[in-house]
């Protein structure tokens, strides 16, 4: 669904992706990991050609993603960010039915199908009862489900989330993520997600991709990427790896560095 | 269902007021004009030459202006932006100046609404290029406009100062926002422009909603913001231009028009530019007929009047904001 090959790109010149490649294939769940400034957002903008310059292969279903519009890629790609400063108070409904934008032509209105769609995002996301309030008054959690809401309206193929859930309690974070796995395997819709927690991120995907100063530094299944060297040798910083009992999936524990 | 009700409640209000304006003025009340008889030559004469294309040209200009400040508040994602606090009213302004006062130019037809024009589309631009540094701040938006807008009365100034006593009287007084000088031939020229462009801004009005979101998520949502953005600054110019041709600096009701409506009706351009449409041309005649007849037979501009209110209204926000 999306390769990438020796891809750079970043911002005056300076490039804050050097040279990486991998490949989502359809009906993945991928986490991407990797310290701040390691170039994980900005390889989601490279992707969505919020930056446009970049240097390499960026092929979205074998097209260059140069050769896609913003409003086609709007209606294959969306994105659900990590927290959007709005201006003005739209209520949740409106904001969730934006999302059919790339779909709409000028002259047209909501169809009724069109509605269905808007009507099914709020279901999945349990935003029924938020439809009529403000979205600036909603808590982290439910604003977040409101943003995959409207993501979701825009019925994409691929979804890009970055950072969902790092303003959220344990309880609302667990819930967006299950909600995504629930997506992914129910719907077979692709998620590419780039996580701050690394268990969270251990735990819900399946296949990680380990940034590190804009390269790939490594990837594979959690077990692969998640040990104590990898983690050490990026974060610079002591850790213990244990299996979490029930998912049996590898857990970061943290070391203090006084003890 | 609500929201519809408001906008047929609006439309109601607009023929109520264009009709209540008509009848008042220093010569009396009249209403046999509704009966479409009138006897009188010279009632006849006031109110067809007189009274209504005063109403008319404060009709357009009120909707221009609000709706022009409607559309800003969203691109700029701010609410305390329009025409006039951005300064663009102040630059479309210096362009009549250099009309009015070199005689060669006044003699040909749309110059004023062109050198109008010319002058907010490069004010636009000055304020563009500087906010866009700071990722259109409210302050860097607003710190600009106030600048440019001095810069721009400064240099009407030194138009002045060269210029003979008699020419600046008439101008000056053109300046600070008034109809006094409206004539059908003004409005012809300044109408059809006018609703051309509410009429674009209204089709374009998803996009808009979408721009509020941020370029970003704009982008993302399909709507190449940067293309957009140029395209609706240079309607908003087109807009504020004919404003400006017909009354000078009307300040505010780009302003609190939105502002208005938006707590209302809510943030959706489709609806806001419409209310905001209609409830700008009814306060701005409500404002012209004021100005007209509270010191009669004298007048004030209108300029002075939407100044004081839409000044103690940008206090009013400014104290309530949350987040300036």
């Amino acid at each position: 669904m999306l390769k990438i090959s020796n891809l750079s790109s970043g911002y005056f010149g300076n490039d804050v992706i050097k040279n990486i490649s991998f490949e989502i294939n359809n009906g993945e769940f991928v986490g991407i990991i990797g310290p701040n400034g390691s170039g994980k957002t900005t390889l989601f903008r490279t992707i969505t050609k919020i930056v446009t310059k970049y240097n390499g292969q960026l092929l979205y279903k074998d097209k260059e993603i140069k050769g896609w519009s913003v409003r086609e890629l709007a209606r294959e790609i969306a994105v659900v960010p990590q927290f959007l400063l709005l201006a003005f108070n739209f209520n949740v409904y409106d904001f969730i039915a934006l999302g059919r934008s790339p779909y709409l032509g000028r002259f047209e209105s909501l169809s009724i199908r069109d509605k269905e769609i808007i009507e099914r995002s709020i279901q999945i996301t349990e935003c029924y009862h938020l439809r009529k309030r403000l979205v600036t008054e909603l808590s982290g959690g439910e604003q977040q489900r409101v943003f995959l809401a409207q993501a979701l309206t825009q019925e994409p193929k691929l979804l890009l989330l970055d950072e969902p859930t790092s303003h959220l309690d344990i309880g609302h974070q667990v819930e967006i993520l299950h909600l995504l796995k629930k997506l992914n395997k129910e719907q077979g819709l692709t998620i590419l997600i780039i996580l701050h927690d690394l268990n969270l991120a251990s735990d819900y995907s399946e296949r990680l991709i380990l940034l590190d100063e804009g390269k790939v530094y490594k990837t594979g299944s959690p077990d692969e990427v998640l040990t104590y060297q990898n983690i050490e040798a990026v974060y610079k910083t002591v850790v213990v790896v244990k299996d979490n009992p029930i998912t049996k999936r590898p857990h970061i524990l943290l070391v203090p560095k006084e003890r | 269902m609500n929201k519809v009700l408001i906008l047929v409640f609006l439309v109601v209000l607009l023929v109520l007021t264009v009709f209540v304006c008509l009848g008042i003025g220093p010569s009396g009340i009249s209403y046999k004009f509704l009966s479409g008889i009138i006897d009188d030559k010279a009632e006849s004469i006031i109110i067809y030459q007189v009274r209504l294309p005063r109403i008319l040209g404060a009709l357009l200009v009120g909707i221009g202006l609000a709706v022009a400040g409607s559309v800003l508040q969203a691109i700029l994602r701010n609410p305390l932006a329009e025409p006039y606090t951005l300064g663009i009213s102040g630059g479309a302004a210096l362009g009549v100046t250099l009309v009015l006062i070199i005689p060669f130019l006044s003699t040909i037809k749309f110059t004023l609404p062109v050198a109008a024009f010319m002058g907010a589309i490069i004010s636009i631009a000055i304020i563009y290029i500087i906010s866009s540094r700071h990722h259109f701040s409210v302050s860097s938006l607003i710190l600009s406009g106030v600048v440019l807008s001095f810069i721009c009365s400064s240099l009407v100034l030194l138009v002045f100062a060269v210029s003979k006593p008699t020419e600046i009287q008439s101008v000056l007084f053109f300046l600070m926002g008034n109809f006094a000088t409206t004539n059908y031939s003004l409005i012809k020229m300044i109408a059809i422009p006018i609703i051309i462009s509410v009429m674009i801004l209204i089709i374009l009005a998803r996009d808009i909603d979408v721009l509020t979101l941020g370029d970003e998520k704009a982008s993302h949502l399909g709507v190449s913001a940067r293309t957009i953005r140029q395209f609706l600054f240079i309607i908003t110019s087109v807009i504020t231009g004919c404003c400006v041709a017909t009354a000078g600096m009307v300040g505010f009701v780009g302003l609190m028009m939105p502002h208005i409506m938006r707590s209302i009706i809510g943030p959706k351009q489709q609806l806001l530019i419409l209310s905001s449409a209609i409830s700008g041309a009814v306060f701005l005649i409500i404002c012209d007929t004021i100005a007209r007849t509270i010191i009669a037979p004298a007048e004030l501009p209108v300029g002075v009047i939407t100044g004081i209110i839409g000044g103690l209204f940008f206090i009013g926000i400014i104290v309530h904001a949350k987040n300036i």
